[in-house]
């Protein structure tokens, strides 16, 4: 396996025009000549699809929801960041790359970083041009807020539900060119295996989740937009239906995996209320922006907020980070949240969350300025929780939300199968350690709108011919779906499989989530395995594969997520440092901030699969800081 | 708490389906609807028979996959989607029917699962903005009004559940086709295809074989965004605009022939 990321030889600033000015082009006539897959529809995989359609490409796209519509980046919530500097803060590419650097912990590659932030304020141009409706102030000008982990106010919003909008834009986008003939959008279909032919991707197998009819489809170039994998956990932000199957499958036939255990724990989600509940719903960080964290300083103090004097809260968040407060990243608020229910000083009925508390902010700005801001939010967690944060805090905890590792993929955004490329949350390649608030979007806007279709384009300007379905490759992957539906069909058990999921997820909680370390570790690379043993000897699945089963989909998804976690374990055993979300208990200073080991683990772990019965090989790709010094990363 | 539970079982689009009864025992009343569908299935699968289909996803109440008619109201209590609706919202000891949302456009392919691809295809005919991918201009030297914006995203919001079509005694998807023609009339990047979008779109909501509006309003009654019935009112204004545009083009160009 060769990990070179392919960044031209040019200063930073220079890389991607560079690049762009030296790819390969293929003339307009000879587009409708190349087929391309694109699988998943969410922000990645709708913007992708629609412009390689747009440029002239067939583009065959694949869904398991029943629309294109309705993907996970829906759910997105406070915004997008762009560097348009409308605030006058002196924002710049340069300050929103050395952010998102710094928000890693230093371990994204500074090329793919630079060019994410140079392309952020394209973004914001091309929704706006699509009717995506953000905020605006009273001069009719573009809105913006700030978010956790920086100091600028760089975030593009519509209101609370900035992730529909952008997702309706692209899917818009995608349905024109539909009628026009370049692009077909296969729903409730799921991906169950890349096919490789030649050391390149030839195309793709397929269930037709309505049908149970398996069925080939060969293509040019593949790419892969199917998301994080955070439900590996059980419990996540994530819609019920997100799964690692397609990205693991692909990474069974040789796409190398990357940076496996770094899992963003999202600090303000909604608590769980009971073991059936696998779905955890998040609250938009922005809140955080009004909202002030807090517990009752003396631990095991059981009385209701408003009877807990303002001398015997603990702003802890405010307290410790005094310069970004409520504002800190991501992965130091969870922890910082862990740390104090701990300490015992959790509120609730299990004593596993903290309050966020808006009744400072409503007596300052008033009630109609903070509605404007959060209403939906405010009425979602009433909804859900029966209790309402115009007069009690809310009740928060973290929760397994996004995931930065992925398929690793070079500067083109193509993993190590020729042909075949990775997107948005299924890739590995900018958000390093941990990711900052409203970049999500930004990267899997930026790799569908903006790269990959030029990347795809100089990839297939070099191909001699086109693939085809009837060849033993086909004929091999589609034998080895079959028998793997089947097997899972006859296992014979008694157990469904939401039985081992739950299970899954209170190991990967427990050892390989906020807090790891060596010992545990071992012990959950032992206990998954466990697991899995058990899942193939007692599984049970009803029906057949001809129909509509979603209990097949689910016990699918589940044998690769038992897979992928010993894999995540393995690879935060490797990583004995600590670094941004991943955070090795050997690893900390007294006040229980992360120390890395720049020296040993400044790289991106590469993991390739050896076949089902030897462990995985284990490469690096180093990684070099030429424009930015690695500091120890401070909030304080 | 305890429910008997009257579940609509299809095997496909043209076989007969029916009722179903099943007891559910110890549910927890901050479960969700969906969450208890789950605890059902689970104890149906350990006890060797099939789970019932029904779609949902995000369960957070943006994606609108979930759609389940229950006691009658599509979504259930409370005008929320069918994943915000939670048990301590129904009496314990309670029979609760569940069934698909009902409506000829949206077959039903298995249980409480509907094909509701005929939304897609109305935004196909022209629910977009014709804009491809690449440099574009910058956004702030269009101002749009705040109350502009605000009036789009009140539209916008919709989520294409489908609950506006199974409420309404017509099965109209007006309310759908309106807030979509709505979301990119009134703002100026719109403007260039608003009379085509508002032909094209109502043309194909009647080839799916959606019915017409008759202003009963129970399609805002139930939708989970709280869409306004206004959204129909614009739709039918540009639709007449736009008729009204077809025939003075029929005059043909304005330079003299």
């Amino acid at each position: 396996m060769t990990l070179e990321d392919g960044i031209p030889d040019a200063p930073l600033e220079e890389t991607w025009r560079t690049w762009l000015d030296g790819h390969k082009l293929v003339g307009p006539r000879q587009r409708s000549e190349y087929h391309v897959i694109v699988v998943g529809t969410g922000l990645a995989g709708a913007s992708a699809a629609a412009t390689l359609a747009g440029l002239g490409y067939k583009v065959e796209s694949f869904c398991y929801q029943d629309s294109a519509r309705r993907a996970h980046s829906i759910a997105a919530q406070g915004g997008i960041n762009a560097t348009k500097d409308y605030a006058n803060e002196g924002d710049s590419v340069q300050r929103l790359f050395v952010d998102t650097m710094k928000g890693g912990d230093f371990r994204a590659r500074e090329g793919n970083v630079w060019r994410l932030a140079e392309l952020s304020t394209n973004i914001i141009d091309q929704a706006v041009a699509q009717g995506v409706p953000f905020n605006r102030e009273y001069g009719g000008h573009l809105a913006t807020r700030s978010f956790g982990g920086v100091l600028v106010e760089r975030t593009f919003y519509c209101r609370g539900q900035t992730g529909q909008q952008l997702l309706l834009g692209a899917y818009q986008a995608l349905q024109k060119e539909v009628a026009a003939g370049h692009a077909t959008v296969n729903t409730r279909h799921e991906m169950l295996d890349v096919v490789v032919e030649d050391g390149r991707a030839r195309g793709i197998i397929v269930r037709d989740l309505v049908s149970g009819e398996i069925s080939r489809h060969a293509a040019d170039a593949v790419v892969l937009a199917t998301g994080g994998y955070c439900n590996v956990y059980y419990l996540s932000t994530n819609a019920k239906g997100c799964n690692v199957t397609a990205t693991w499958r692909a990474h069974k036939r040789g796409a190398g995996f990357a940076n496996p255990c770094f899992t963003q724990i999202h600090p303000t989600c909604i608590p769980q209320s009971g073991e059936y509940q696998s779905k955890l719903t998040l609250m938009s960080e922005s809140l955080r922006n009004d909202g002030r964290v807090w517990v009752p300083r003396e631990p095991g103090d059981d009385r209701a907020p408003a009877d807990v004097p303002e001398a015997e809260r603990y702003y802890y968040l405010e307290e410790r980070y005094p310069r970004y407060g409520n504002l800190v990243p991501r992965d130091v608020a969870s922890r910082a949240a862990k740390i104090v229910c701990d300490e015992g000083h959790g509120v609730g009925t299990t004593g596993r969350a903290v309050y966020m508390d808006f009744l400072d902010a409503i007596r300052e700005v008033g009630h109609e300025a903070i509605e404007g801001r959060y209403g939906n939010l405010f009425e979602l967690y009433e909804r859900i929780t029966g209790e309402s944060p115009w007069e009690v805090p809310m009740r928060i905890y973290p929760a397994p939300h996004y995931s930065m590792g992925g398929l690793w993929v070079d500067y083109r955004l193509e993993t190590t199968i020729p042909g075949l490329f990775a997107i948005g949350e299924a890739n590995f390649s900018d958000h390093g350690a941990n990711r900052l608030g409203a970049s999500a979007m930004m990267q899997c806007l930026a790799d569908g709108y903006f790269i990959v279709p030029h990347t795809v384009t100089d990839y297939l300007s070099r191909l001699s011919d086109h693939p085809d379905s009837n060849t033993t490759a086909f004929d091999e992957a589609e034998k080895q779906v079959r028998d793997k539906l089947d097997r899972l069909l006859s296992v014979g058990g008694v157990t469904p499989a939401p039985v081992f999921h739950r299970e899954l997820g209170n190991v990967m909680l427990d050892r390989c989530g906020i807090t790891r370390d060596g010992e545990g570790l071992r012990d959950a690379i032992g206990k998954v395995a466990a697991i899995r043993e058990e899942f193939w000897r007692d599984v049970r699945v009803t029906a057949s594969g001809g129909e509509l089963n979603q209990a097949l989909e689910y016990a699918g998804r589940v044998a690769d997520f038992l897979e992928l976690a010993e894999l995540m374990c393995r690879d935060a055993l490797e990583r004995d440092e600590s670094c941004g979300c991943h955070l090795r208990e050997e690893h900390q200073s007294e006040e229980g901030e992360p120390r890395r080991d720049d020296k040993r683990f400044a790289h991106a772990s590469v993991w390739q699969y050896q076949g089902p019965d030897a462990d995985h090989s284990h490469a690096r790709e180093g990684l070099e800081f030429e424009e930015i010094e690695p500091v120890a990363r401070s909030y304080r | 708490m305890n429910f008997t539970l009257r579940v609509w079982r299809q095997n496909g689009p043209v076989s007969p389906g029916e009722f179903e009864v099943h007891e559910v025992a110890d549910i927890d009343p901050d479960a969700s609807f969906l969450e208890m569908l789950d605890v059902l299935n689970e104890r149906l699968i350990s006890g060797g028979s099939e789970p019932v289909a029904f779609d949902s996803d995000c369960r957070e109440g943006i994606c609108g996959a979930c759609s389940l008619t229950i006691d009658g109201v599509p979504h259930g209590p409370g005008q929320a989607t069918t994943c915000q609706v939670f048990m301590r919202e129904f009496d314990d000891g309670s029979t609760i029917s569940i069934e698909p949302f009902r409506n000829s456009a949206f077959p039903v392919l298995r249980d409480l699962v509907v094909d509701r691809s005929a939304f897609d295809r109305i935004i196909e005919a022209g629910g977009f903005i014709s804009v491809g991918s690449g440099p574009k201009p910058e956004p702030n030297a269009t101002p749009i009004h705040p109350a502009t914006q605000q009036s789009a995203m009140d539209a916008s919001i919709c989520i294409g559940c489908g609950a506006c079509v199974a409420a309404c005694p017509n099965g109209a998807a007006m309310l759908f086709t309106g807030a979509k023609v709505t979301h990119l009339n009134v703002l100026p990047q719109g403007e260039p295809e608003r009379h085509h979008r508002a032909r094209a779109m109502v043309r194909q909501m009647d080839d799916e074989g959606f019915g017409g509006c008759t202003n009963t309003g129970e399609c805002q009654q139930v939708c989970p965004q709280k869409i306004s019935i206004k959204v129909i009112g614009e739709l039918n204004r540009e639709y007449r605009l736009a008729i009204l545009e077809k025939l003075r083009r029929r005059r043909g160009p304005l330079r003299p022939q």
